[in-house]
Protein backbone atom coordinates (compact mmCIF):
# COMPACT_ATOMS: atom_id res chain seq x y z
CA UNK A 1 0.00 0.00 0.00
CA UNK A 2 0.97 3.31 -0.61
CA UNK A 3 1.61 5.18 2.84
CA UNK A 4 2.13 8.35 0.93
CA UNK A 5 -1.07 8.99 -1.33
CA UNK A 6 -2.92 11.70 0.16
CA UNK A 7 -5.75 9.71 0.54
CA UNK A 8 -3.97 7.01 3.07
CA UNK A 9 -2.70 9.56 5.30
CA UNK A 10 -6.68 11.32 5.67
CA UNK A 11 -8.21 7.96 6.39
CA UNK A 12 -4.91 7.07 9.06
CA UNK A 13 -5.29 10.61 10.63
CA UNK A 14 -8.86 10.32 10.77
CA UNK A 15 -8.93 6.94 12.23
CA UNK A 16 -6.51 7.45 14.77
CA UNK A 17 -8.15 10.36 16.12
CA UNK A 18 -11.39 8.41 16.99
CA UNK A 19 -9.57 5.58 18.17
CA UNK A 20 -7.78 8.03 20.65
CA UNK A 21 -11.00 9.86 20.90
CA UNK A 22 -12.91 6.12 22.28
CA UNK A 23 -9.63 5.14 24.39
CA UNK A 24 -9.67 8.52 26.15
CA UNK A 25 -13.65 8.75 26.83
CA UNK A 26 -13.70 5.41 28.23
CA UNK A 27 -10.79 5.98 30.65
CA UNK A 28 -12.54 9.28 31.90
CA UNK A 29 -15.41 7.53 32.31
CA UNK A 30 -14.12 4.81 34.35
CA UNK A 31 -11.81 7.14 36.49
CA UNK A 32 -14.71 9.50 37.13
CA UNK A 33 -16.52 8.02 39.95
CA UNK A 34 -13.11 8.01 41.92
CA UNK A 35 -12.31 11.31 41.02
CA UNK A 36 -15.28 12.83 42.27
CA UNK A 37 -14.64 11.00 45.82
CA UNK A 38 -11.12 12.65 46.18
CA UNK A 39 -12.86 16.19 45.31
CA UNK A 40 -15.40 15.39 48.09
CA UNK A 41 -13.19 14.18 50.48
CA UNK A 42 -10.96 17.13 49.82
CA UNK A 43 -14.15 19.41 50.65
CA UNK A 44 -14.28 17.82 53.79
CA UNK A 45 -11.24 17.98 54.78
CA UNK A 46 -11.51 21.68 53.85
CA UNK A 47 -14.39 22.65 55.96
CA UNK A 48 -12.91 20.53 59.24
CA UNK A 49 -9.58 22.00 58.65
CA UNK A 50 -11.66 25.57 59.27
CA UNK A 51 -12.64 24.59 62.60
CA UNK A 52 -8.96 23.37 63.31
CA UNK A 53 -9.84 19.75 62.98
CA UNK A 54 -7.09 17.78 60.97
CA UNK A 55 -8.38 14.69 59.04
CA UNK A 56 -6.35 12.14 56.62
CA UNK A 57 -8.56 11.07 53.28
CA UNK A 58 -9.06 8.12 55.08
CA UNK A 59 -10.79 9.56 58.45
CA UNK A 60 -12.15 12.82 56.46
CA UNK A 61 -15.65 11.22 56.46
CA UNK A 62 -16.13 10.08 59.54
CA UNK A 63 -14.86 12.88 61.49
CA UNK A 64 -17.14 15.11 59.05
CA UNK A 65 -20.15 13.22 59.80
CA UNK A 66 -19.40 13.20 63.35
CA UNK A 67 -18.52 17.27 63.73
CA UNK A 68 -20.94 18.51 61.12
CA UNK A 69 -23.90 18.59 62.52
CA UNK A 70 -26.33 20.33 59.80
CA UNK A 71 -26.07 21.81 56.89
CA UNK A 72 -28.36 23.92 54.73
CA UNK A 73 -28.86 26.63 52.50
CA UNK A 74 -30.22 29.87 52.69
CA UNK A 75 -31.20 32.90 50.34
CA UNK A 76 -29.50 36.64 50.79
CA UNK A 77 -32.53 37.62 52.88
CA UNK A 78 -30.85 35.29 55.17
CA UNK A 79 -34.14 32.65 55.14
CA UNK A 80 -33.87 28.92 55.13
CA UNK A 81 -34.75 27.43 51.92
CA UNK A 82 -33.58 23.83 52.28
CA UNK A 83 -32.33 21.47 55.12
CA UNK A 84 -31.12 18.93 52.78
CA UNK A 85 -27.39 18.43 53.76
CA UNK A 86 -26.13 16.86 50.51
CA UNK A 87 -28.00 19.31 48.74
CA UNK A 88 -26.30 22.06 51.23
CA UNK A 89 -22.44 20.35 50.47
CA UNK A 90 -22.92 19.63 46.88
CA UNK A 91 -23.37 23.36 46.26
CA UNK A 92 -20.97 24.62 43.60
CA UNK A 93 -20.03 28.69 44.49
CA UNK A 94 -18.51 29.16 41.34
CA UNK A 95 -22.11 29.02 39.93
CA UNK A 96 -23.58 30.49 42.86
CA UNK A 97 -21.63 33.85 42.21
CA UNK A 98 -22.18 34.34 38.96
CA UNK A 99 -25.88 34.62 40.10
CA UNK A 100 -27.43 37.68 41.00
CA UNK A 101 -27.36 38.54 44.75
CA UNK A 102 -30.97 37.42 45.52
CA UNK A 103 -31.21 34.08 43.69
CA UNK A 104 -28.29 33.03 45.13
CA UNK A 105 -28.39 29.21 47.22
CA UNK A 106 -25.82 29.80 49.82
CA UNK A 107 -24.74 26.99 52.23
CA UNK A 108 -23.91 27.08 56.06
CA UNK A 109 -22.33 24.09 57.86
CA UNK A 110 -23.00 24.07 61.26
CA UNK A 111 -20.23 22.26 63.39
CA UNK A 112 -21.08 21.02 67.23
CA UNK A 113 -17.75 19.73 69.10
CA UNK A 114 -17.94 19.28 73.03
CA UNK A 115 -15.12 21.98 74.59
CA UNK A 116 -15.76 23.70 71.21
CA UNK A 117 -18.83 24.71 70.99
CA UNK A 118 -21.15 25.73 67.81
CA UNK A 119 -19.57 27.29 65.02
CA UNK A 120 -20.90 28.21 61.52
CA UNK A 121 -18.86 27.30 58.78
CA UNK A 122 -18.90 29.59 55.48
CA UNK A 123 -17.65 28.54 51.93
CA UNK A 124 -15.86 31.24 50.22
CA UNK A 125 -14.76 31.61 46.51
CA UNK A 126 -13.12 34.61 44.67
CA UNK A 127 -10.07 35.40 41.81
CA UNK A 128 -6.96 35.23 42.93
CA UNK A 129 -3.86 36.27 40.78
CA UNK A 130 -3.76 33.19 38.44
CA UNK A 131 -6.62 31.65 39.31
CA UNK A 132 -9.46 30.94 41.33
CA UNK A 133 -9.00 31.30 45.44
CA UNK A 134 -11.68 29.62 47.90
CA UNK A 135 -11.72 29.00 51.59
CA UNK A 136 -13.62 28.46 54.44
CA UNK A 137 -14.65 30.54 56.75
CA UNK A 138 -15.41 28.92 60.88
CA UNK A 139 -17.83 31.73 63.25
CA UNK A 140 -19.17 32.23 66.36
CA UNK A 141 -22.85 31.36 66.91
CA UNK A 142 -22.52 35.28 67.40
CA UNK A 143 -22.50 35.59 63.52
CA UNK A 144 -19.88 38.36 63.99
CA UNK A 145 -16.57 37.14 65.68
CA UNK A 146 -14.04 34.74 62.97
CA UNK A 147 -13.10 31.05 64.53
CA UNK A 148 -11.02 29.91 62.28
CA UNK A 149 -10.00 30.24 58.59
CA UNK A 150 -8.74 28.20 55.45
CA UNK A 151 -7.64 29.60 52.22
CA UNK A 152 -6.44 28.01 49.52
CA UNK A 153 -6.10 28.38 45.62
CA UNK A 154 -5.30 26.83 42.21
CA UNK A 155 -1.83 28.48 41.20
CA UNK A 156 -0.72 31.54 42.89
CA UNK A 157 2.86 32.30 43.04
CA UNK A 158 4.77 29.87 45.62
CA UNK A 159 6.25 31.63 48.16
CA UNK A 160 4.36 35.06 47.67
CA UNK A 161 0.39 35.06 46.77
CA UNK A 162 0.74 31.16 47.79
CA UNK A 163 1.29 32.17 51.48
CA UNK A 164 -2.16 32.31 52.00
CA UNK A 165 -2.75 28.94 52.01
CA UNK A 166 -0.28 28.81 54.73
CA UNK A 167 -0.92 28.20 58.86
CA UNK A 168 0.80 31.51 59.20
CA UNK A 169 -1.66 33.18 57.40
CA UNK A 170 -4.40 31.72 58.60
CA UNK A 171 -3.93 30.98 62.69
CA UNK A 172 -4.01 35.25 62.96
CA UNK A 173 -7.92 35.60 60.99
CA UNK A 174 -9.46 34.50 64.66
CA UNK A 175 -10.82 36.38 66.63
CA UNK A 176 -11.37 38.92 64.02
CA UNK A 177 -14.95 40.92 63.41
CA UNK A 178 -17.22 41.54 60.30
CA UNK A 179 -18.91 43.63 61.64
CA UNK A 180 -18.39 47.31 63.59
CA UNK A 181 -19.72 48.64 66.90
CA UNK A 182 -22.65 49.68 65.39
CA UNK A 183 -23.40 46.36 63.71
CA UNK A 184 -22.71 47.08 60.10
CA UNK A 185 -21.27 44.77 58.21
CA UNK A 186 -17.44 45.81 57.63
CA UNK A 187 -16.01 42.89 56.46
CA UNK A 188 -12.18 42.94 56.87
CA UNK A 189 -9.67 45.48 55.15
CA UNK A 190 -6.09 44.68 54.16
CA UNK A 191 -3.25 46.08 56.58
CA UNK A 192 0.20 46.70 55.57
CA UNK A 193 2.33 45.60 58.58
CA UNK A 194 0.90 43.37 61.50
CA UNK A 195 -2.62 43.41 62.31
CA UNK A 196 -2.36 42.21 65.36
CA UNK A 197 -4.32 44.08 67.61
CA UNK A 198 -6.94 45.10 64.40
CA UNK A 199 -9.85 42.78 64.51
CA UNK A 200 -11.19 44.58 61.36
CA UNK A 201 -8.04 44.14 59.32
CA UNK A 202 -5.91 41.34 58.53
CA UNK A 203 -2.08 40.84 57.36
CA UNK A 204 -1.37 41.70 53.42
CA UNK A 205 0.87 38.92 52.05
CA UNK A 206 3.98 40.92 51.16
CA UNK A 207 4.31 40.63 47.22
CA UNK A 208 1.08 38.89 47.09
CA UNK A 209 -0.51 42.29 46.80
CA UNK A 210 -3.06 41.00 43.98
CA UNK A 211 -3.44 37.78 45.87
CA UNK A 212 -4.07 39.37 48.95
CA UNK A 213 -6.54 42.19 47.11
CA UNK A 214 -8.75 39.51 45.73
CA UNK A 215 -9.10 37.92 49.14
CA UNK A 216 -10.10 41.14 50.74
CA UNK A 217 -12.75 41.22 47.86
CA UNK A 218 -13.69 37.64 48.61
CA UNK A 219 -14.06 38.42 52.51
CA UNK A 220 -16.60 41.06 51.26
CA UNK A 221 -18.17 39.57 48.35
CA UNK A 222 -19.01 36.60 50.28
CA UNK A 223 -19.68 37.11 53.45
CA UNK A 224 -21.53 40.24 52.59
CA UNK A 225 -23.96 37.99 51.05
CA UNK A 226 -24.57 36.44 54.45
CA UNK A 227 -25.05 39.54 56.09
CA UNK A 228 -28.63 39.20 56.60
CA UNK A 229 -28.44 35.64 57.71
CA UNK A 230 -25.25 36.36 59.96
CA UNK A 231 -27.11 39.39 61.76
CA UNK A 232 -30.42 36.90 62.26
CA UNK A 233 -28.39 35.14 64.38
CA UNK A 234 -28.05 37.62 67.32
CA UNK B 1 18.26 -8.44 15.06
CA UNK B 2 17.14 -11.59 14.24
CA UNK B 3 14.04 -13.20 16.84
CA UNK B 4 16.54 -15.43 18.35
CA UNK B 5 17.79 -13.16 20.10
CA UNK B 6 17.88 -13.27 23.99
CA UNK B 7 15.23 -10.38 25.57
CA UNK B 8 18.23 -9.10 27.46
CA UNK B 9 21.33 -9.45 25.24
CA UNK B 10 23.80 -7.19 25.82
CA UNK B 11 23.12 -4.98 23.24
CA UNK B 12 19.14 -5.01 24.51
CA UNK B 13 20.80 -4.10 28.28
CA UNK B 14 22.88 -1.51 26.97
CA UNK B 15 19.56 0.50 25.98
CA UNK B 16 18.84 0.38 29.23
CA UNK B 17 21.63 1.21 31.10
CA UNK B 18 23.29 3.54 28.68
CA UNK B 19 20.28 6.52 29.21
CA UNK B 20 21.39 6.32 33.32
CA UNK B 21 24.94 7.74 32.67
CA UNK B 22 26.59 8.01 29.89
CA UNK B 23 23.54 9.35 27.32
CA UNK B 24 21.74 10.36 30.28
CA UNK B 25 18.51 12.25 28.87
CA UNK B 26 19.05 15.38 31.77
CA UNK B 27 22.56 15.39 32.13
CA UNK B 28 24.07 15.18 28.95
CA UNK B 29 21.49 15.68 26.54
CA UNK B 30 20.40 18.20 28.60
CA UNK B 31 16.26 17.78 27.72
CA UNK B 32 13.24 17.81 30.17
CA UNK B 33 15.18 20.69 32.03
CA UNK B 34 11.77 22.16 32.64
CA UNK B 35 10.54 19.88 35.21
CA UNK B 36 13.45 18.90 36.38
CA UNK B 37 13.41 22.35 38.01
CA UNK B 38 9.81 22.74 38.98
CA UNK B 39 8.81 19.44 40.59
CA UNK B 40 12.02 18.52 42.77
CA UNK B 41 11.32 20.32 46.07
CA UNK B 42 9.95 17.43 47.81
CA UNK B 43 10.76 13.75 46.80
CA UNK B 44 7.35 12.44 46.51
CA UNK B 45 5.98 14.56 43.73
CA UNK B 46 9.56 13.90 41.78
CA UNK B 47 9.54 10.21 42.31
CA UNK B 48 5.63 10.23 40.80
CA UNK B 49 6.89 12.19 38.07
CA UNK B 50 9.63 9.69 37.22
CA UNK B 51 7.13 7.09 37.69
CA UNK B 52 4.62 9.00 34.98
CA UNK B 53 7.19 10.00 32.34
CA UNK B 54 8.51 6.76 32.51
CA UNK B 55 5.11 5.22 31.32
CA UNK B 56 4.50 7.39 29.25
CA UNK B 57 8.39 6.89 27.01
CA UNK B 58 7.73 3.44 27.42
CA UNK B 59 4.38 3.00 26.22
CA UNK B 60 4.66 5.58 23.80
CA UNK B 61 7.71 4.14 22.03
CA UNK B 62 6.10 0.10 21.61
CA UNK B 63 2.97 2.22 20.25
CA UNK B 64 5.05 4.38 17.89
CA UNK B 65 7.11 1.61 16.88
CA UNK B 66 3.86 -1.17 16.62
CA UNK B 67 3.05 1.51 14.21
CA UNK B 68 5.69 3.04 12.63
CA UNK B 69 5.43 1.12 9.35
CA UNK B 70 1.94 2.64 8.74
CA UNK B 71 2.64 6.19 9.81
CA UNK B 72 2.75 8.49 6.82
CA UNK B 73 5.92 10.00 6.96
CA UNK B 74 5.00 13.80 6.39
CA UNK B 75 2.31 13.52 9.69
CA UNK B 76 4.11 11.42 11.70
CA UNK B 77 5.16 14.18 14.08
CA UNK B 78 1.43 14.94 14.73
CA UNK B 79 1.08 11.10 14.92
CA UNK B 80 3.51 10.65 17.60
CA UNK B 81 2.18 13.49 19.70
CA UNK B 82 -1.44 12.57 19.12
CA UNK B 83 -0.03 9.29 21.16
CA UNK B 84 1.90 11.12 23.55
CA UNK B 85 -0.65 13.44 24.79
CA UNK B 86 -3.33 10.68 24.78
CA UNK B 87 -0.85 8.61 27.04
CA UNK B 88 -0.04 11.55 29.14
CA UNK B 89 -4.00 12.60 29.89
CA UNK B 90 -4.80 8.93 30.99
CA UNK B 91 -1.57 9.23 33.53
CA UNK B 92 -3.29 12.69 34.49
CA UNK B 93 -6.42 10.88 34.78
CA UNK B 94 -5.19 7.89 36.59
CA UNK B 95 -3.12 10.42 39.11
CA UNK B 96 -6.38 12.30 39.92
CA UNK B 97 -8.20 9.13 41.13
CA UNK B 98 -5.90 6.56 42.71
CA UNK B 99 -2.95 9.89 43.92
CA UNK B 100 -5.17 13.06 44.17
CA UNK B 101 -3.09 14.79 46.79
CA UNK B 102 0.44 14.03 44.53
CA UNK B 103 -1.87 14.98 41.29
CA UNK B 104 -2.24 18.44 42.95
CA UNK B 105 1.61 18.78 44.22
CA UNK B 106 2.08 18.50 40.28
CA UNK B 107 -0.48 20.40 38.85
CA UNK B 108 -0.19 21.45 35.60
CA UNK B 109 3.32 19.67 35.28
CA UNK B 110 1.89 16.47 34.61
CA UNK B 111 -0.04 18.02 31.17
CA UNK B 112 3.52 19.10 30.54
CA UNK B 113 5.03 16.03 30.08
CA UNK B 114 3.82 15.76 26.61
CA UNK B 115 6.42 18.61 25.49
CA UNK B 116 8.91 17.02 27.38
CA UNK B 117 11.38 16.48 24.78
CA UNK B 118 12.79 13.27 25.76
CA UNK B 119 9.77 11.61 24.71
CA UNK B 120 9.40 13.12 20.91
CA UNK B 121 13.17 12.80 20.97
CA UNK B 122 12.93 8.92 21.81
CA UNK B 123 10.53 8.49 19.28
CA UNK B 124 12.15 10.14 16.66
CA UNK B 125 15.33 8.73 17.10
CA UNK B 126 14.51 5.59 18.22
CA UNK B 127 10.76 3.67 17.90
CA UNK B 128 10.35 4.87 14.16
CA UNK B 129 13.22 2.75 13.42
CA UNK B 130 13.38 -0.18 16.10
CA UNK B 131 10.96 -3.04 16.84
CA UNK B 132 8.54 -3.07 19.82
CA UNK B 133 10.50 -4.25 22.62
CA UNK B 134 13.85 -2.28 22.01
CA UNK B 135 11.88 0.66 21.84
CA UNK B 136 10.35 -0.44 25.02
CA UNK B 137 13.35 -0.83 27.19
CA UNK B 138 14.85 2.55 25.57
CA UNK B 139 11.74 3.92 27.32
CA UNK B 140 12.40 2.63 30.71
CA UNK B 141 15.99 3.33 30.41
CA UNK B 142 15.16 7.26 29.24
CA UNK B 143 12.58 7.41 31.89
CA UNK B 144 15.10 6.23 34.17
CA UNK B 145 17.80 8.47 33.62
CA UNK B 146 15.72 11.22 33.97
CA UNK B 147 14.22 10.02 37.49
CA UNK B 148 17.49 9.51 38.73
CA UNK B 149 18.44 12.74 38.02
CA UNK B 150 15.15 14.04 39.30
CA UNK B 151 15.36 11.78 42.36
CA UNK B 152 19.19 12.98 43.09
CA UNK B 153 18.09 16.92 43.04
CA UNK B 154 14.67 16.45 44.95
CA UNK B 155 16.94 14.18 47.84
CA UNK B 156 19.12 17.26 48.25
CA UNK B 157 16.10 20.12 48.26
CA UNK B 158 13.98 18.47 50.52
CA UNK B 159 17.01 17.62 52.79
CA UNK B 160 18.40 20.79 52.99
CA UNK B 161 15.46 23.00 52.51
CA UNK B 162 12.84 21.48 54.10
CA UNK B 163 15.03 18.75 56.63
CA UNK B 164 12.88 15.76 55.70
CA UNK B 165 13.20 13.17 53.39
CA UNK B 166 9.97 11.96 51.99
CA UNK B 167 7.71 13.63 54.26
CA UNK B 168 9.76 12.50 57.26
CA UNK B 169 12.28 14.63 59.57
CA UNK B 170 15.32 13.07 59.24
CA UNK B 171 17.22 16.11 60.39
CA UNK B 172 17.72 15.96 64.45
CA UNK B 173 16.36 18.06 66.99
CA UNK B 174 19.54 18.67 68.35
CA UNK B 175 20.64 20.05 65.44
CA UNK B 176 18.18 23.07 64.93
CA UNK B 177 18.26 23.53 69.04
CA UNK B 178 22.13 24.03 68.15
CA UNK B 179 21.12 27.05 65.58
CA UNK B 180 21.09 24.95 62.32
CA UNK B 181 18.23 26.07 60.42
CA UNK B 182 16.04 24.76 57.11
CA UNK B 183 17.93 26.47 54.10
CA UNK B 184 14.66 28.25 52.28
CA UNK B 185 16.38 28.72 49.31
CA UNK B 186 17.14 25.10 48.47
CA UNK B 187 12.84 24.97 47.94
CA UNK B 188 13.06 27.98 45.37
CA UNK B 189 13.87 26.95 41.44
CA UNK B 190 17.16 28.66 41.32
CA UNK B 191 18.49 26.58 43.68
CA UNK B 192 17.09 23.39 41.62
CA UNK B 193 19.17 25.00 38.81
CA UNK B 194 22.41 25.32 41.04
CA UNK B 195 22.11 21.39 42.33
CA UNK B 196 21.44 20.11 38.58
CA UNK B 197 24.62 22.15 37.33
CA UNK B 198 26.97 20.71 40.38
CA UNK B 199 25.64 17.35 39.58
CA UNK B 200 26.89 17.92 35.48
CA UNK B 201 30.00 18.76 36.39
CA UNK B 202 30.30 15.69 38.86
CA UNK B 203 29.39 13.75 36.13
CA UNK B 204 31.23 15.00 33.50
CA UNK B 205 34.46 15.25 36.01
CA UNK B 206 34.12 11.56 36.60
CA UNK B 207 33.64 10.73 32.67
CA UNK B 208 36.09 12.06 31.10
CA UNK B 209 34.39 10.97 27.40
CA UNK B 210 31.88 13.70 27.80
CA UNK B 211 34.01 16.19 28.13
CA UNK B 212 33.90 17.98 24.94
CA UNK B 213 36.84 18.64 23.39
CA UNK B 214 37.88 22.18 22.09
Amino acid sequence: MNTQSNTYTFLYASILVVVVAAVLSFTALQLKPRQNKNREIEKKQYILKAVDISSTPEDAEALYKKYIEKAFLVNSQGKTISEDMDKAFEVDLKVENAKALKNRELPVFIFEKEGVGEKIILPIRGKGMWGPIWGFISMDTDGKTIYGAIFDHKGETPGLGAEIAKPAFQKPFAGKQIFDEQGTFTSLALRKGTASGHVHQFDAVSGGTVTSKGLEKMLRDNLGSYEKFLKSLN
Amino acid sequence: MSDKEPLFSAKNRKLLTNPLSAENPITVQVLGICSALAITAKLEPAIVMSLSVMAVTALANVIVSLLRNTIPSRIRIIVQLVVVAALVIVVDQVLKAFAYNVSKQLSVFVGLIITNCIIMGRLEAFALGNKPWPAFLDGIGNGAGYGVILIIVAFFRELLGSGTLYGFHVIPKVLYDMGYQNNGLMILPPMALITLGIIIWVHRSRNKGLIESN
